[in-house]
Order: structure tokens, then C-alpha cells, then sequence
């Protein structure tokens, strides 16, 4: 500790040098936090999917429907102990670009999901209203919706009887954990049901709950068997492993990212962080020398000249760290196919530990050249 | 005036030819500002080639018709009686008295990417008998086209590339969809060519569609006839659809995907762009405290400041284009034409498509890199320009 003001006047001594050379360690770990909301948004949330829930498709396509039938069969398996199912609805809301997740749902449905939060009196209100709609606390507040808003849909998917229009009631708004999405928009199977002009009695796909994840192979292995052969077969997977089916479709984003990660590091990071180093050694000969003869070992040596580009790292890297993180909480891509906007704390946490390592990989040669120093030649080079 | 030139373009050159002495400090923003024009070139080309793939496919004497509200042909339902009155619109072009356009159904298959082995929502479309007429620029080059009436099917060029199991002569059994690849065809890369075709009746009868389509695509007289088209369409009491030209039609189909591609890129290129100003402004302030003596030595000698200025500028300005060039090849050498495939949030299904550094793109690059340059090098010029010269010899 008592070394820091030693440390500390280093870094004064070109002003003008350390803003800069912090200046490019802040941006690049601005530019790391922001690849990695990119990432977790592409990642469509694999990483809250739940363990104990599993989603049962049509074999074909997801977007083949499956006949409502098969909500029975599938409840009365053994080992499943909740089942919903829900089918994908589209529409718009006042402009073609106001797009979010509209489903139509069955009454069971938010018991499979306790990560949406909902006020009791709320799911009782919406249970009770055949045009009532649970929504999403981003999309109520991104269109500023209240309990008791009437909502006009227009339909892309499912025309009504009449016009092109559906109406809704908003009757419940749910919450969530960061990383849970918060778009989706549902309303009640039967409402759909009744008014669309065909396909009736088919739903888009089903999600169950099981009592014992580590039966949950079993269990969709069950399911299929007991569909096979009949003119909607199924396939059932884990949530996770039907989520990053989507991930999977939309490409290697994870490589690109890390690409991308690896060349701002680089570039923006260890490269301005070494020169800086390098340039304060050299100029710094005489003065290290001096240090020595007063009897500072060459471990110390390494030591401060390593610590000098450990905080460097730390104080440019967590403030870029510090800020895009607050900013995240703020803000939202406004985008209706990537809802998740977050930075995990796992985030923040690698990206400290990158703040270090790459402050020691920086620091790491010229401070070798600090403790490798003979008094006597560096002494005579001015 | 030319004694100014010359004194400048002196100083000038010989700030650029003493880079390799200050290498060290200048390969740092040489390689940031080659860095950032490699990821710069690299994102966005992504976006162009996935924006080729899909603006291609269109073309301004074509209409896509849909039912009104759909956004998508997925989303799309047409009875077969309305894609009969459809056919007897004015403005679309007639050969033989027999209208050319094609009704259309579109569905999606799983099949494996070769890549990674993982399912992806592969475009199934079934098409009329006029459908080839229609798109004129598809062209068979591989086995031969379908028999309408059969099971058989053709496959797009990138969509064999892509996915596995629909190799020519291959069968592929989805459901109770059975496929025979009879044909390989490719349309100018677009992105039909992620898709496998076949009769529209088969589809009708695999998926229970009845007599139903989802879209109808009709070749126009001209492109100057849309507007008839599609006046007689919309304002007609017996339908419900929406007309577009094909090319608006894939221009929209595309937008959420390019948009979102290119506001990422441009927020990274930015940022990082910035970025790379520090480390060139560190660059350029060591090379003149550096060479502190040598300048007050030639501002000494007579040399005006604005040369002194401009030097540090040139240096600037040549480590940045150096940085761009190399980036802007590198990204060109390492990426264009690269191919891959993504879902379209907007359809569902996957397009396949090539990264494009274009032209464009690599000009964008190198302009970004000069621009980086100038602002990196604009305050160390200033401060070299204004040294002391008195102070400035006495320096070390």
C-alpha cells in the first residue's frame, strides 16, 4: 500500500498519455459490454429456460398446427403434471411495425411459467374475460397500456368473422426477472377459436411441465410414440433445446461475437496498453536505476511497473464496464424479435477478470525489462 | 506561394519517411485503425449480402399478391377462386391468351444445415405450371425440372449447399411429405435459391390446404403497368389483397434483418472508431515529443508553422491509410463471398446468402480510416505547430 503514491505519480507524469491510453481501455470495454448484450440477446433466453418444461411440436414444421385433442392425451401421462399450449397469433398494433409476441393461450398456461409474476387478482380478472389479455410490463410500457385499456390487434395470421381487427382487454400486466422476456402479449384460445374462419381446433404447440427433470428424455420419448404414425406427428424436446434450436437457425452469433471481441481487445486494449508501458520504462531508466541502488529488489520493480498497468486496466476497463451496465438498465433495442436487453452479472464478472489478465499481459514485458535493469548501464544511458 | 509548397512538402515527407524510426508507437495506431476497418468491412458485409440475396430476388415487373393484412407469404391464405379472378386482371402479360403467373403455396420443411448438423426452417414453396415463365432468370443446372402431377421436386443451389438430405436423386421424407430431388436450379443468387418447389397441388394435399393458395406472382406487362394491376385488384368487391412489386416485396421482407445487422455494425464501427482516435492521438503525440528538437530545429532554420502543422497531418494521414488499406483487404480476402445461411425473423424461414465486400463498402473503410487519421493527428499538430523554439532546443 504504501507504494500507491509512488504508483500514482507515475500515471501523472504524462497527463496527457494515461487520459488517452484510459480513454481507449474505456472504449473497449464499453464495446465488450455492448457485444455482450448483443449476445445474450440473440440468445433468446436458453440460459432461464426451464429444466422441467418441455415443448411438444409438430414433427414437420413448427409452424404445422396440432389438433387440440391431444391436450387430454398429453395430461393424462404419466409424469406430466401441467400442460398448456399455445399458437402463435402475429398481428400488429396501429402501424405494421408495432410487432410483439401475440398468443392465444389456454387457461393453465401461467402455471407452467412461475417466472411470470402476476398479481392473484389479476389472473382471476383475466380468467374471467373471454377478450381479457395478460401483457408483458416492456410492451405495456413501450405503448403505455393500463389495466382496463381496451387494444385494438389487427390480424396478419387469423382474420375474424368480421373485419380485420380484434379487440382485447387488458387485464393483468406480469413481471420478471432480468432475462425473462417481457413482450409477449396472451389471450385466451377459446376467444381465438370462436371467431377465426378456419383451422378450428388446432393449436400451434404445446408446453408441458414434468415432476422429474431427469425423466424429461423419457417422458418426450413417451409422447412420440404415442403420436407416431397419426397425421400430426410430434416432436418434443426441452425448452432449452427447442430455444437454441432458434439460436442454432440464426446462425454462429457466439463466433462472430467473440471475433469481433478479440480484435477490439487487441487493437483497442493490450496493443495502446503495452506501448504506453513500454514508452513510460524507457523513459524511466534512470529513475528505476535510481530506485534500485536505494535498494528496491527486482521483484519490487516488476511488481510496481505491473501494477502500474493492472490499474490502468482496472480503472479504464471498469468504468467502461460501470457505465454500459447502467445504461443497459435504462434502455432496450425496441426490437420485437430480440427482447432480452440485459448485461448478466457473469458478464461484468469475466469482464473484470479480462481487465486484469490483459492488464498483466501488457504490463508483462516492459516490466520484465524494469527488473532485468543492471544499476550500472542504466545509470550511464541518459 | 511555391517556396511554401515546397518547405511543406519537405517537412512533410520527412516526417513520413522517419516513421519506420518511431515503429514501434506507430504500428500501435496503424494496426487499431487497420483493426477497426476489419471489423468495420467484416459486419456490414454481412448485411450486404444478405441484403443482395433478398433485393435479387425481386424484380420490378413482377407482383407479389397476398391477402390483405398478411405480412409475410406464410401468413397468407387465398382461395383458389380468388387467385382465378386474380389471373384476369388487366396489366398482367398474357401469352397465348394464357395469363403468366403462378399461384403459390409456402410452407416450411426441417431440414439439417451441413455446417452444424442442427435443424433449420427450410422454404417449401409449391408453384403453378406457368411459374418458370414467370421468373425467367431461373435456370436449371443441374438433372432437370419437375413433373407437375408428381412427387418430384427441384432445389435451390444454396439450399443444396446448405442443408443436407436434398442432394440430386436424393428422397426426403418429412411427415407425410414424401420429396423426390429430380433437379438443381439457381436464380442470379437470390433467395429463392434457398428454396426446394413443387407442385402446389401436392402441397395442397400433404398439408390439407383444400383449394387454397397463399400468394399469387404475376408477370406484368411492363413495370409501368403495376399501377393498373393493382387498382383493378384492390379496388375489385369479390377480393381482400394487398399487390406488391416484387422488388418492394422482398425490399420489406429484408428490412428488420438488415437493420438490425447494420445498426449493430455501425455502433461497433463508431465506438470502435473512436477508440482507435485515442490510440492514434497517442501516437502522434509521442512522435512529436520525440522529435521536439528536430522541429524547433527546422522552425529555427525558417520553416513556417503551417509545414510543421501539415507534417504531422501527412503522418497521420499515412499511418491511416496504411491501417485502412491493409484492414479493408484483409476483411476483403478473409470474407467476401463467404457462405452462409440465417433465419429471417421476418419469414421464419432460412436465407442463404453470401458475405459481400463491396466497392462500396471498401471505400466507406478507407474514408472511415482518413477520417480517423486527421482527428488522431489534429491536436499533436496543433501542439507541434505552436512549440517554443527557444524551450523547444533546450529539450533533451
Amino acid at each position: 500500500m504504501k507504494y500507491l503514491p509512488l504508483i500514482w505519480r507515475n500515471l501523472l507524469r504524462r497527463k496527457v498519455r494515461t487520459i488517452f491510453t484510459l480513454a481507449s481501455v474505456f472504449i473497449a470495454f464499453v464495446l465488450y459490454s455492448f457485444l455482450m448484450v448483443v449476445q445474450n440477446a440473440f440468445s433468446m433466453g436458453v440460459e432461464v429456460a426451464g429444466a422441467d418444461r418441455l415443448v411438444l411440436m409438430h414433427k414437420v414444421s413448427l409452424i404445422q398446427l396440432l389438433p387440440i385433442s391431444y391436450l387430454d392425451k398429453i395430461r393424462a401421462t404419466e409424469g406430466v403434471t401441467h400442460v398448456g399450449h399455445s399458437t402463435w397469433f402475429g398481428g400488429t398494433y396501429q402501424d405494421k411495425a408495432n410487432q410483439f409476441a401475440v398468443m392465444a393461450v389456454n387457461p393453465d398456461y401461467f402455471q407452467l411459467y412461475p417466472e411470470a409474476r402476476l398479481p392473484d387478482d389479476q389472473l382471476k380478472a383475466w380468467l374471467a374475460d373471454r377478450q381479457g389479455v395478460i401483457v408483458g410490463r416492456a410492451t405495456a410500457q413501450k405503448y403505455g397500456w393500463k389495466i382496463g385499456d381496451k387494444v385494438p390487434i389487427v390480424a396478419t395470421i387469423w382474420v375474424p368473422k368480421q373485419g380485420n381487427t380484434w379487440f382485447f382487454n387488458i387485464d393483468g400486466i406480469y413481471d420478471a426477472d432480468k432475462g425473462f422476456d417481457t413482450s409477449n402479449f396472451f389471450f385466451h384460445y377459446e376467444y381465438l377459436d370462436e371467431n377465426r374462419r378456419g383451422a378450428y381446433g388446432m393449436v400451434g404447440w404445446y408446453v408441458l411441465r414434468v415432476d422429474d427433470p431427469s425423466r424429461a428424455a423419457d417422458v418426450a420419448a413417451r409422447l412420440d410414440a404415442q403420436f407416431a404414425n397419426s397425421s400430426a406427428e410430434t416432436k418434443t424436446s426441452t425448452e432449452k433445446a427447442f430455444l437454441q434450436g432458434f439460436v442454432n437457425q440464426v446462425g454462429n452469433i457466439k463466433a462472430i461475437i467473440v471475433s469481433i471481441l478479440a480484435a477490439v481487445l487487441f487493437t483497442l486494449f493490450l496493443l495502446v496498453l503495452a506501448n504506453t508501458m513500454a514508452q513510460s520504462v524507457r523513459e524511466r531508466t534512470s529513475e528505476l536505476a535510481v530506485l534500485k541502488t536505494l535498494g528496491f529488489s527486482n521483484g519490487l520493480v516488476l511488481g510496481l511497473v505491473l501494477v502500474e498497468s493492472m490499474f490502468l486496466a482496472l480503472l479504464g476497463g471498469g468504468l467502461g464496464l460501470a457505465i454500459t451496465y447502467f445504461a443497459v438498465e435504462g434502455g432496450s433495442f425496441n426490437n420485437a424479435f430480440l427482447p432480452v436487453f440485459i448485461m448478466r452479472s457473469r458478464d461484468v464478472v469475466i469482464g473484470v477478470v479480462l481487465c486484469c489478465a490483459l492488464g498483466i499481459v501488457a504490463g508483462a514485458l516492459p516490466a520484465t525489462t524494469a527488473m532485468r535493469l543492471r544499476i550500472t548501464d542504466a545509470l550511464r544511458r541518459t | 506561394m511555391f517556396r511554401w509548397l515546397s518547405q511543406t512538402l519537405a517537412v512533410a515527407s520527412l516526417s513520413v519517411r522517419t516513421i519506420p524510426q518511431r515503429a514501434s508507437s506507430s504500428a500501435v495506431a496503424m494496426i487499431g485503425i487497420a483493426g477497426v476497418v476489419i471489423v468495420f468491412v467484416a459486419v456490414l458485409s454481412i448485411g450486404e449480402g444478405f441484403r443482395a440475396a433478398m433485393a435479387d430476388a425481386g424484380a420490378p415487373d413482377r407482383a407479389v399478391v397476398m391477402r390483405s393484412g398478411a405480412d409475410s407469404e406464410m401468413t397468407s391464405g387465398l382461395p383458389g377462386a380468388e387467385t382465378e379472378v386474380i389471373m384476369q386482371a388487366p396489366g398482367l402479360m398474357r401469352v397465348d391468351n394464357r395469363p403468366v403467373a403462378s399461384a403459390e403455396l409456402y410452407v416450411l420443411v426441417d431440414l439439417n444445415k451441413r455446417s452444424t448438423g442442427t435443424p433449420a426452417n427450410v422454404p417449401l414453396r409449391g408453384i403453378g405450371a406457368d411459374a418458370l415463365q414467370v421468373r425467367n432468370e431461373t435456370r436449371i443446372i443441374d438433372g432437370r425440372m419437375f413433373q407437375f402431377g408428381t412427387n418430384e421436386a427441384i432445389v435451390g443451389r444454396a439450399a443444396n449447399r446448405q442443408f443436407a438430405g436434398v442432394d440430386l436423386g436424393s428422397e426426403f421424407t418429412s411427415g407425410n411429405l414424401h420429396l423426390k430431388i429430380v433437379g438443381i436450379f439457381e436464380s442470379n443468387g437470390s433467395v429463392g435459391e434457398t428454396e426446394i418447389w413443387c407442385d402446389s397441388h401436392l402441397i395442397q394435399g400433404i398439408y390439407e390446404r383444400g383449394n387454397s393458395y397463399q400468394s399469387v406472382l404475376a408477370k406484368l406487362d411492363s413495370p409501368a403497368a403495376f399501377d393498373t394491376f393493382k387498382n383493378w385488384l384492390t379496388t375489385n368487391p369479390q377480393l381482400n389483397v394487398q399487390v406488391l412489386r416484387e422488388s418492394d416485396f422482398y425490399a420489406q421482407q429484408s428490412q428488420v434483418m438488415s437493420g438490425l445487422i447494420r445498426g449493430i455494425g455501425y455502433t461497433i464501427a463508431v465506438l470502435m472508431g473512436i477508440g482507435a482516435v485515442f490510440g492514434a492521438i497517442l501516437t502522434m503525440y509521442t512522435a512529436v515529443s520525440t522529435r521536439t528538437r528536430e522541429i524547433a530545429t527546422l522552425r529555427a532554420l525558417g520553416f513556417n508553422t503551417a509545414s510543421v502543422l501539415i507534417s504531422v497531418l501527412a503522418e497521420s494521414l499515412a499511418l491511416a491509410a496504411i491501417g485502412g488499406l491493409v484492414g479493408g483487404l484483409t476483411a476483403y480476402f478473409a470474407f467476401n463471398g463467404y457462405q452462409t445461411s440465417t433465419m429471417n425473423f421476418q419469414t421464419f424461414s432460412q436465407v442463404a446468402f453470401a458475405f459481400a465486400v463491396t466497392r462500396s463498402l471498401l471505400i466507406q473503410g478507407l474514408s472511415y480510416a482518413l477520417i480517423m487519421g486527421l482527428v488522431g493527428g489534429l491536436m499533436p499538430a496543433i501542439k507541434a505547430a505552436r512549440l517554443p523554439i527557444a524551450t523547444a532546443l533546450r529539450e533533451l
